[in-house]
């Protein structure tokens, strides 16, 4: 069904009682074209793309437990494309242009908010660094703009921008297009479109081995029994080492909790995304009115989905230094999710040694913004066994190769990034 | 809050150390023979595991040395902690 006014309408006359779900929940055929390991938003946004752009349908979706359960359903929604790489800078903008008409293209209302994401600088070598990226954000036609403090206090007046502050702000760095969407609103719009043209999204079915014959693979072993597939992408995000594994495959990769918290909810007062990498922090209101705040990784290997008390204490320490209008805010919930660092910083996408076999993973904390433009280019890769020009540098071979990708210049650290 | 322990002082909080990751990456002894692959693997490569983890960390409050820890990354469990030169005991 059409979702519209019409829709909306004809429901409510009925007490909004008869709405058809929005996916089927067939159970596992024994052979698909294409099995894709993870019902995140990468993996149901390949789905789609998979069945749009490239016709395939007899496609599934396993999922181990629901969809957007992992950390499609755990982010903090900023969308952006600020990076300083040419590779990083062309993959990420292509996402936030498909962001851009996501709603319309799904039929399904993702909420994409292009409220603008500022860094803030708070040193000169900051700012010096800050003019270097936003030119060559413009060189590859990507929007940014420069503020001095002066600017940044008369867009984001609550900053505490006096010379006296515990971080003295003095400019920063301005992507007017980049922004927030609802999380799970993109799990299931994609899930919604997807299942349209045909996708089997299978939830409660966990990926247990990887049948590989001959260096090929020959389908998945799931808590469902088998199923044979021609071909098979993995994008597990935190699991990507384990899963990886069951093909025998070793990765550049550590997997690390990021926490977030959320205040109680107050009316609209915050219209941007603020962030700053000096003090580690960054800061959004939801459309529900609370805060939705984060820090760095706890900084130790974990699969716990849950973090340490030094982080939010940190966090909340930051909020309350550069908003001091903040500090009687209470705190209602926060909770982690599992990071796949890898050791430079930047995704890998791609085919890998085993023949049928797909990799897309070492998201880092930031996939959430790549979830259509990952989607994308990993359909594009399944679908004719080669790279998309967008993801050709995200090649697992890159490491050995040394083409590694370190956007921050912060070398084999994953806890660094 | 972790409670590490170091092997020269004993119980202390998680905010007294830094991490330095997996504990059994060795530097090649023969860096001019070594292949690319050989390289990326001993630059790149980690242990990943779900559950028992060796790894180092440093303890830069106090004493400033780095030492092994063996920690669950399921539940965050520390397990076992020794000296560099030491054998990790066990654990799961
Ligand atoms: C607190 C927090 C804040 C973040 N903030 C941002 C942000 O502001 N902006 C941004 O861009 N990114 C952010 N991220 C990162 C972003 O959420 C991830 O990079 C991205 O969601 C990962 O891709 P995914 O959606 O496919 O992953 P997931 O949603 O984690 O999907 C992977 C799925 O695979 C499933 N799975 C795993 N193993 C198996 C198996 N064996 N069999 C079957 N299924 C399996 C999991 O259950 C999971 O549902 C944040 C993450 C966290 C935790
Ligand atoms: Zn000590």
């Amino acid at each position: 069904m059409k979702y519209s006014i019409f829709s909306l309408a004809r429901n409510a006359v009925s007490y909004h009682e008869n709405w058809s779900a929005a996916w089927r929940s067939p159970d596992p055929k024994p052979a698909y074209d294409v099995v894709i390991i993870g019902g995140g938003g990468h993996g149901l946004a390949t789905a789609y793309y998979l069945a749009k752009e490239h016709g395939l349908n007899n496609v599934a979706v396993v999922e181990k437990g629901w969809l957007g359960g992992g950390n499609t359903g755990r982010n903090t929604t900023i969308v952006r494309s600020n990076y300083l790489l040419e590779a990083n800078a062309h993959f990420y903008e292509h996402s936030l242009k498909l962001w851009e008409g996501l709603s319309q293209d799904l039929n399904f209302n993702v909420m994409f908010s292009q409220r603008g994401v500022l860094n803030l600088a708070h040193t000169p070598a900051e700012l010096d660094a800050f003019s270097r990226r936003g030119n060559a954000m413009r060189l590859n036609g990507i929007d940014a703009e420069l503020l001095l403090r002066d600017q940044v206090r008369r867009m984001v007046p609550l900053l505490d921008c006096s010379p006296a502050a515990r971080y003295p702000i003095l400019g920063g760095l301005l992507q007017p297009r980049g922004g927030n969407a609802r999380h799970d609103a993109v799990a299931w719009g994609l899930a919604r479109a997807a299942d349209a043209r045909g996708v089997d999204i299978i939830q409660n079915c966990e990926v247990t081995s990887i049948r590989v014959r001959a260096g090929r693979v020959e389908g998945v072993e799931t808590t469902r029994g088998y199923i044979a597939a021609k071909k098979v992408g993995i994008a597990v995000a935190g699991h990507s080492s384990h899963v990886a594994a069951m093909a025998g495959l070793r990765l550049p990769i550590e997997s690390h909790v990021l926490q977030a918290l959320v205040s109680e909810p107050v009316k609209p007062i915050l219209d941007t995304v603020v962030s700053s990498g000096a003090v580690h922090f960054y800061v959004s209101q939801s459309d529900k009115g609370e805060l939705v705040m984060g820090g760095d990784i706890d900084g130790y290997n974990s699969y716990a989905q849950r973090g340490n008390f030094p982080i939010i204490e940190h966090v909340v320490g930051a909020l309350v230094a550069l908003f001091p209008c903040f500090s009687r805010l209470r705190m209602m919930r926060c909770w982690g999710g599992v990071m796949d660092m890898t050791l430079d910083g930047s995704p890998i996408i791609g085919k890998t040694p085993i023949g049928g076999l797909y990799f897309d993973g070492g998201w880092c904390y930031g996939g959430f913004k790549a979830t259509p433009g990952s989607g994308w280019v990993f359909a594009h890769t399944i679908a004719q066994d080669r790279p998309h020009r967008l993801n050709e540098a995200f090649t697992l071979d890159r490491f050995a190769a040394g083409r590694t990708i370190d956007d921050k210049g912060m070398g084999p650290y994953a806890w660094a990034h | 809050m972790l409670l590490i322990i170091c092997p020269w002082c004993g119980p202390r909080d998680q905010t007294e150390f830094t991490y330095g990751g997996d504990a059994n990456v060795k530097r090649p002894a023969n860096p001019d023979t070594l292949t690319d692959e050989a390289w990326a693997n001993y630059v790149f490569i980690r242990e990943n595991p779900r559950g028992a983890h060796a790894e180092l960390w440093h303890h830069h409050a106090s004493c400033r040395r780095w030492f092994k820890v063996r920690r669950n990354t399921m539940t965050h469990e520390i397990l076992a902690t020794a000296k560099l030169d030491e054998e990790l005991p066990a654990g799961t």
